[in-house]
């Protein structure tokens, strides 16, 4: 257990020094960089991704995925932007969106918790209707023209310098922090993801907390859509396309193990700071968006690989070690 | 009855009831739409199915071995552009020259998915989503944004889609459906008569038990991965003969629907169980689906992917509660007849001593 405690803090030192060295990078090479509001700007420009990965860390310590929450994003986002063109007020069709992804994660939780699918196939066939749902409602148009206050809300600050959607995420954050960390239900979210046998055995109730998950990830997803909806001011079938895969990455390279139960939300802080500045050197860099997604994919590769290379060579001198001891006492 | 359970494996149940869920399908969209029975019909399916259905044989041999690969619709945009540009520049290369670069191009990539998750033991949902990005990447960063055209080819490979291998009457078997069609049937017989295919579903099963029985399992799981690479260039070479035009965004998806073709057609997605010829049956129902809603003018086209979404669920469901109960059955039937025939023989073994 210590063994394993030892190894995550040198993750998260991996992950600081990695962060200081793109910070360090970004100061030197652009002026007005380490000003309030270009952090503020920096968050904005991917702050629908960051806050679905919150809840992505709690399903992936679960040890499941939710493959679907990008196209949950764009399924809600549609569901507003379709009530609001057939004349719903606005205030009515954002609550009907966010029931729009309370009822697909209720969903996807049935399949899941009650049958008892693997979330894989259940959130990848959701990955594909959902996003089908969302082609149904607007086909191939896009619908924009939404009322001042709610673009104003995706686009304006609300309190001092900060936009609407960063302060959902810091509060949410803090919430996350402490149900995680310090709650029952964090525990029971750990325990599961360890080992789901046992979890079950000890009383703990592994399928309450699987639906509660996956019912709060596509509720969260929804919001995010919405607020990505209010950022851009209109909304599109392929809206949100793809982020699936770098919200993943945002967990994954937080230190979070793929095999559930391990990892920690310090971490998957850690590693969003690392990317949105990763993002920003490269285009500093003049590397274009498509080059980005490229490097987060080998980025995501890379933190699993690199912790099994590096524990696969640490078994081999320990061998080795063991083998020299017992020849010299031999 | 004793007789049906010999010959029929739940299985192959399961592939009688596609072939008829298509055919009933295939009758239904015919009251539908009119001359809907048509040869062009299946023209048309069997062309647009090739690329799927080879993508899905290879999609079908990882995932047997309890993995994932959704890079493949990477592979087939990246080989159908880089052979689309060589042949654009070189009007004269050889057509089998073309074909094998294809396939070599698709293996490289296929291999490096393949090191990754049996040497590098990183889970193949993360490396193949990874390489997914990647290999598109690459893609756009070789196309400096133009696109492929299809004045720019050279004629035989225009010619090809058109191209008759052989008709039954008024149908027609075109050429790329011939080359899906051996893909298939090749696939087919190496799961089920050879040795490597045979161990690919110990491995699926239960992988512990396949290494104690000394399985050579890593390399295994890597040649799976090779070959889905090698398929999905193959594939990319047949795309860029059935599309001509080829963009950065080609192939995008298709990923999902080989993964969606294995599941439908009864490949479970926790290995040891499907073949090759169900990942078959499954992309042939999911295209007349996709082919018929455009012409079916009751619903719009733009449910295709919600049906779709809804298709792969409740074929993974009636796996997991009907298939499951019915291998349970059979098993529980040989168990009886074989316990059954064991005391006889013991009986018999005691009158003689």
């Amino acid at each position: 257990m210590r063994h394993r405690a030892a190894f995550l803090q040198r993750w998260e030192g991996l992950l600081l020094v990695l962060l200081a060295v793109t910070v360090v990078y970004n100061a030197l090479n652009a002026p007005g960089y380490m000003t309030l509001g270009n952090w503020i700007n920096l968050f904005q420009l991917s702050i629908e991704k960051i806050i679905v990965a919150l809840i992505m860390t709690f399903i992936i310590i679960n040890a499941e995925i939710d493959l679907s929450v990008a196209s949950v994003m764009g399924f809600s986002a549609c569901t507003a932007g379709f009530l609001y063109a057939n004349g719903t007020p606005m205030e009515w069709a954002v609550a009907v969106a966010l029931l729009a992804g309370v009822a697909a994660g209720l969903f996807n939780s049935f399949w899941i918790g009650v049958v008892g699918l693997p979330s894989l196939v259940v959130t990848l066939s959701g990955l594909i209707g959902y996003r089908g749902l969302a082609y149904v409602l607007v086909e191939d148009r896009s619908i924009g023209g939404f009322p001042q206050w709610f673009n104003r809300l995706g686009q304006q600050p609300l309190i001092g310098p900060f936009p609407l959607a960063l302060i959902i995420f810091f509060v949410l954050l803090v919430f996350a922090i402490i149900i995680l960390q310090y709650s029952g239900f964090g525990r029971y979210v750990y325990v599961i993801g360890n080992n789901k046998e046992v979890a079950r055995y000890s009383g703990v109730h592994v399928r309450r907390t699987k639906m509660i998950l996956f019912v709060t990830s596509s509720t969260i997803a929804a919001l995010a859509g919405i607020l990505y909806a209010a950022r851009l001011g209109a909304v599109r079938g392929d809206m949100a396309t793809g982020f699936e895969l770098d919200i993943i990455t945002m967990v994954l390279l937080g230190g979070v193990s793929i095999y559930g139960g391990s990892g920690t939300m310090w971490g998957v802080l850690l590693s969003v700071l690392i990317i949105l500045n990763l993002r920003n050197g490269m285009g500093l860099a003049n590397l274009s968006g498509h080059v980005q997604t490229g490097v987060i994919g080998a980025l995501l590769i890379l933190s699993v690989l690199a912790p099994n290379v590096a524990g696969q060579v640490r078994s081999f001198w320990n061998r080795r070690r063991a083998q020299r001891m017992e020849t010299g006492n031999a | 009855m004793n007789e049906l359970r010999r010959r029929f494996q739940p299985e192959q149940i399961r592939e009688l009831v596609l072939i008829g869920l298509i055919l009933a399908l295939a009758l239904f969209f015919s009251t539908q739409i009119e001359n809907y029975l048509h040869p062009r019909t299946f023209t048309r399916i069997s062309t647009s199915v090739a690329v799927v259905a080879i993508v899905a044989v290879g999609q079908t041999l990882v995932i047997l071995t309890r993995n994932i690969d959704l890079s493949v619709g990477s592979i087939v945009g990246f080989t159908a552009y880089a052979t689309g540009t060589m042949l654009a520049a070189n009007n004269d290369l050889p057509p089998l020259a073309v074909v094998l670069m294809a396939v070599g191009m698709g293996a490289a990539m296929g291999a490096l998915n393949g090191v990754l998750v049996a040497y590098g033991r990183v889970p193949a949902i993360i490396v193949t989503l990874g390489t997914l990005a990647i290999y598109r990447t690459l893609l756009v960063e070789f196309s400096g944004a133009k696109s492929v055209l299809t004045s720019e080819l050279p004629r035989w490979l225009v010619n090809l889609p058109p191209l008759n291998a052989f008709s039954i009457g008024a149908v027609e078997i075109r050429l790329l459906f011939l080359i899906a069609l051996i893909v298939v049937i090749a696939f087919q017989i190496l799961v089920t008569y050879m040795t490597w295919g045979r161990r690919l579903y110990a491995i699926g099963s239960n992988p512990e038990a396949a290494r104690v029985a000394g399985f050579p399992a890593q390399r295994m799981v890597f040649t799976a991965f090779l070959l889905s690479g090698a398929l999905a260039g193959l594939a990319g070479f047949v795309f860029l003969a059935r599309f001509g035009n080829i963009t950065v965004v080609a192939g995008q998806g298709i990923e999902l629907k080989s993964v969606a073709a294995a599941v439908v057609g009864g490949v479970n997605i926790n290995g040891g169980i499907g073949s090759p010829f169900g990942a078959f049956l499954g992309a042939l129902l999911i295209d007349i689906i996709d082919n018929s809603l455009i012409r079916w003018l009751a619903i719009s086209e733009f449910w295709r992917n919600a049906l779709l979404g809804l298709m792969i669920l409740l074929a993974v469901a009636t796996d997991t509660v009907v298939m499951n109960r019915l291998r349970k059955a059979w098993v529980r039937h040989e168990l009886q007849t074989s316990s059954a025939s064991l005391s006889v023989e013991q009986g018999g073994a005691r009158h003689a001593t």
